[in-house]
């Protein structure tokens, strides 16, 4: 084992309140070349300001397209524990739940086979398994089969779906997150693990408006719990949040968006006028005890969320304004079978699906999809006169 | 033969009897501090959570104390967030301090509950990506060492949510949080043709620009590249290792405000630019780390309660956002990228 390197830059910021991802990989330089000559060619990153990895050689385990990432050192010289430093994406159980005997198990593959560092998780919800060589990675795979640990996605792939808490641990789940994700993680293997479309397609599932795992922002198909009927309010909490000097009227009836609650101050009560409510959630954040949200339970399907750079970021839009979320779930496989199969078809190389919808249009989408328009789709209809006719829907 | 497709663990598997019991049972929750809360459900059951941020890069080691911690304290169950904190699950409430403890002791401290600001999103940076013009894991460190009162201390208006992503593919919803740091080039990319010529596809590396910079140069077998039209994308560098794009005298980082993904009161919205450029300062990235916490001080200052970091902007107007934080408006704030004229102001009504 060569000596510690030596890191000045990186040693300021081992100390300070918050944990230091310095302190974690020095934790392996002691016993692992790859996480010591990590320290070094980050040092040498800190002086240089520039990254020292490189695009180059693609690499896999049998079986699979995806789920490992190729990463190679510039400076391998300098740094030969990094020659090849490559990622494992491992599928996370939804709502990222551990029991640690199981989890021990997979920490124990990657003391033996790898630098031991990790991400938990990746910001597509994968563990990460960070930093190992060509030719540990089929028995990283191997081993990691053996105790019950599967591969993420990658590539232009369905990438590894994920989660809110759920009904895991939160009482606003409309739907049942986690059954969902695993659901359709479960169902679509192949299309997760064996890269074959124009590009990545993301699926997110929020129990709530909320939104915890930030689906419209992150997701090409966002999964929005919510409700059709009315929310329910119980008298008695009402006036017990009133008593305890809950400002009802600041954080509740003002910052409603739509006005839709009104408050009398004589009797106490609240009342909503539920047509008007945009099921925004933030009376039920405020007063959790004193009301929950609907009964008759589903979700919003919203679509095309992503970021690149190619036609400015999008959040998802809404395409379907309220699905029964029910087991085995087949209505959103259906939608999503269908979407594949017309972005399969029209897409271009490294266009995501929102990029498609943009290009084509809304209109093209409906067809594909037979989903009726709807006013929900839109926040206002269209301001110009500009709008294409089929020769079907014009008299001959 | 290797077995493929199995898919993940089942997540039942990974759950302690007493969340197995009130599966989609929870009837509601309190924050007790910011590092805890408690789940009530229905037959009255009660589940505290004692939740910390991490590095999110973390040894095995750390993992196996928080397994340890976990067997200790939670019958071996915990979970982490999407925002990459810990979450330990205990049954018994009179483990929560004893566990506090263990973690404070091992340079863990719970918060992030409530109005607080939760753990910093971000990516790989120079710890493993090919494409980062700025540090992802070094700038959150420093960031967060320096609002670390407002993680452990609920004196915020709302919730704040800060992430960090070192490039512009953005991997992570930087692009719709409260406070967002993004690392830029500036410079196109340098064209090495020889290389060019043996390692890359002239077509898919003219394809990748989405401003049309990039035309083929057959008699070189390479591209070129008309700097005019080029906004330092990286994506042909992406699609070719033949053109780097890095400039260790020009990247840096970007700051964005205003975003979030929940729809409650006002719908989700996207971060909007505050500060164009702030240059690369390791190992502790001084300017960043100031104007940051400038920027959130100002808000906590001078929102009103329950109003989140885009609210606040959203009523007291853009220009005077300029006005409070001392901030200079430049041309790079005005839009010039696809969708820019509907963010013109067309009307003669505004603030001084
Ligand atoms: C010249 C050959 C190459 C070309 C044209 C190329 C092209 C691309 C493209 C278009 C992407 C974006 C795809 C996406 O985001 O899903 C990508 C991503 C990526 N490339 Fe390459 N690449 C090349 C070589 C390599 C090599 C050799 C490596 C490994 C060392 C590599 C590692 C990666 C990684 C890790 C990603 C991100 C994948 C993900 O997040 O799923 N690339 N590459
Ligand atoms: C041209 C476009 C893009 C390229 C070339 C690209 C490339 C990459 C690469 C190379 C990585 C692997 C980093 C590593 O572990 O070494 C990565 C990770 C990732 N990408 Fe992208 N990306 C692109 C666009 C996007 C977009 C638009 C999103 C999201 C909307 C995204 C989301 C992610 C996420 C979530 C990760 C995991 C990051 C982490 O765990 O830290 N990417 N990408
Ligand atoms: C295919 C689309 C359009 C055509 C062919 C068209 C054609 C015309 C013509 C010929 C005039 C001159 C009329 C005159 O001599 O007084 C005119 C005026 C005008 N158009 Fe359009 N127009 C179109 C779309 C629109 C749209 C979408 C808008 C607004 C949203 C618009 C707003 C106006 C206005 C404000 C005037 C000036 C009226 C006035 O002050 O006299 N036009 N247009
Ligand atoms: C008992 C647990 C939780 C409660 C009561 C809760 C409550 C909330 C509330 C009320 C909001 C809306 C904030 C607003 O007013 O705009 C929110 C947003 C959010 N929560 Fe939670 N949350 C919980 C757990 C989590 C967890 C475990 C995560 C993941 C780490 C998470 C991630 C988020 C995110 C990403 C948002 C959206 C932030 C944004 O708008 O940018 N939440 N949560
Ligand atoms: S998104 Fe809604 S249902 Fe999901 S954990 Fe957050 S508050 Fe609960
Ligand atoms: S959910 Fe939102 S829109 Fe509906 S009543 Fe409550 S605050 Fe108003
Ligand atoms: S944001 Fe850019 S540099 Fe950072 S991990 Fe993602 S692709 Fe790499
Ligand atoms: S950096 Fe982006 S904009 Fe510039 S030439 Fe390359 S692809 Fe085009």
């Amino acid at each position: 084992m060569p000596e510690l390197r030596k890191t000045p830059m990186l040693d300021q910021l081992l100390d300070g309140p918050f944990p230091s991802f310095v302190k974690e990989i020095k934790k392996g330089a002691e016993k692992n070349e790859a996480c010591n000559d990590l320290l070094g060619q980050l040092e040498l990153s800190y002086e240089e300001k520039i990254t020292h990895w490189k695009h180059g050689g693609i690499v896999g385990v049998t079986g699979y397209g995806g789920g490992v990432i190729g990463r190679y050192s510039d400076v391998p010289e300098q740094f030969p524990g990094l020659t090849e430093f490559h990622t494992m994406r491992v599928n996370q159980p939804a709502g990222w739940f551990y029991k640690t005997d199981r989890l021990r198990k997979l920490l124990d593959i990657w003391e033996k086979r790898g630098s031991g560092l990790t991400n938990f998780h990746g910001a597509t919800g994968d563990i990460i398994l960070l930093g190992t060589h060509t030719d540990e990675l089929q028995n990283v795979a191997d081993d990691l089969a053996h105790e019950g640990w599967d591969l993420g996605g990658s590539g232009s792939d369905l990438r590894t779906p994920s989660a809110c808490v759920g009904p895991g641990r939160c009482e606003w789940a409309c739907i049942d997150t986690l059954d969902i994700v695993d659901t359709l993680t479960r169902r679509y293997q192949n299309e997760l693990h064996r890269p074959m479309w124009p590009y990545k397609f993301k699926i997110k599932i929020s129990g709530c408006a909320n939104d915890g795992v930030a689906a419209k922002a992150r997701a090409d198909c966002s999964i929005i719990g919510t409700w059709k009927d009315n929310i329910q309010v119980n008298r008695t909490e009402v006036v017990n949040y009133v008593n305890g000097g809950f400002d009802i009227i600041g954080q509740v009836v003002d910052k409603c968006p739509t006005k839709c609650i009104s408050y009398n101050p004589v009797t106490k009560s609240l009342s909503i006028d539920d047509n008007n409510c945009v099921r925004c959630h933030n009376c039920i954040n405020k007063m959790p005890k004193a009301l929950r949200q609907g009964k008759i339970n589903g979700a919003t399907i919203l679509i095309g969320g992503h970021a690149p750079i190619l036609q400015s970021a999008f959040m998802s839009w809404v395409v379907v304004p309220f699905m029964e979320m029910k087991p085995p779930y087949t209505e959103i496989s259906d939608l999503l079978e269908k979407i594949w199969e017309w972005w399969d078809e029209n897409g271009k190389m490294r266009e995501r699906t929102g990029e498609l919808i943009y290009r084509l249009g809304m209109r093209s989408f409906l067809k594909a999809t037979g989903l009726p328009a709807v006013p929900q789709m839109v926040l206002h209809p269209r301001t110009n006169p500009f709008f294409f006719w089929d020769k079907e829907e014009v008299n001959q | 033969m290797v077995k493929t497709d199995f898919g993940p663990p089942k997540y039942l598997d990974m759950m302690s009897d007493l969340c197995k019991r009130n599966y989609g049972k929870w009837k509601y929750h309190e924050v007790l501090d910011t590092g805890t809360l408690v789940h009530v459900a229905e037959n009255g059951e009660k589940l505290y959570t004692v939740r910390s941020a991490t590095p999110r890069l973390i040894h095995i080691d750390t993992l196996r104390v928080f397994c340890d911690l976990a067997d200790k304290y939670c019958n071996g169950f915990f979970r982490f967030t999407s925002r990459h904190s810990i979450e330990f699950l205990l049954e018994d409430e009179s483990n929560i301090e004893p566990l506090k403890a263990d973690l404070h002791a091992m340079g863990y401290s719970p918060g992030g509950v409530g109005n607080t600001i939760s753990n910093m999103l971000h990516t790989q940076g120079w710890i493993h990506c090919h494409t980062p013009a700025i540090d992802a894991s070094g700038i959150v460190k420093a960031v967060m060492d320096e609002v670390f009162d407002y993680y452990t201390e609920a004196k915020l208006p709302a919730r704040l949510r800060l992430s960090l992503a070192c490039c512009l593919n953005m991997c992570g919803a930087v692009h719709c949080s409260d406070v967002a740091i993004v690392g830029i080039h500036r410079v196109p990319p340098k064209v090495l043709d020889e290389k060019v010529a043996k390692m890359c596809e002239i077509p898919n590396v003219v394809a990748a620009c989405p401003t049309r910079a990039i035309r083929p140069e057959p008699a070189k077998k390479s591209v070129v590249i008309n700097d005019e039209k080029c906004m330092y994308c990286g994506n042909c560098y992406t699609m070719c290792p033949a053109i780097p794009i890095f400039d260790p005298k020009n990247d840096g980082a970007a700051i964005f405000v205003g975003g979030k993904v929940s729809d409650a009161r006002h719908p989700a919205m996207f971060s909007k630019l505050a500060v164009p450029y702030i240059p690369n300062e390791p190992p502790k990235w001084p300017t960043v780390v100031k104007t940051v916490r400038m920027l959130i001080d100002v808000y906590a200052k001078d929102a009103k309660q329950g109003e989140r970091y885009g609210e606040w902007i959203n009523r007291i107007g853009w220009e005077r956002f300029f006005k409070v934080t001392g901030l200079p408006f430049t041309d790079k704030h005005i839009d010039d990228y696809i969708f820019s004229v509907p963010t013109f102001r067309s009307t003669a009504t505004f603030k001084w």
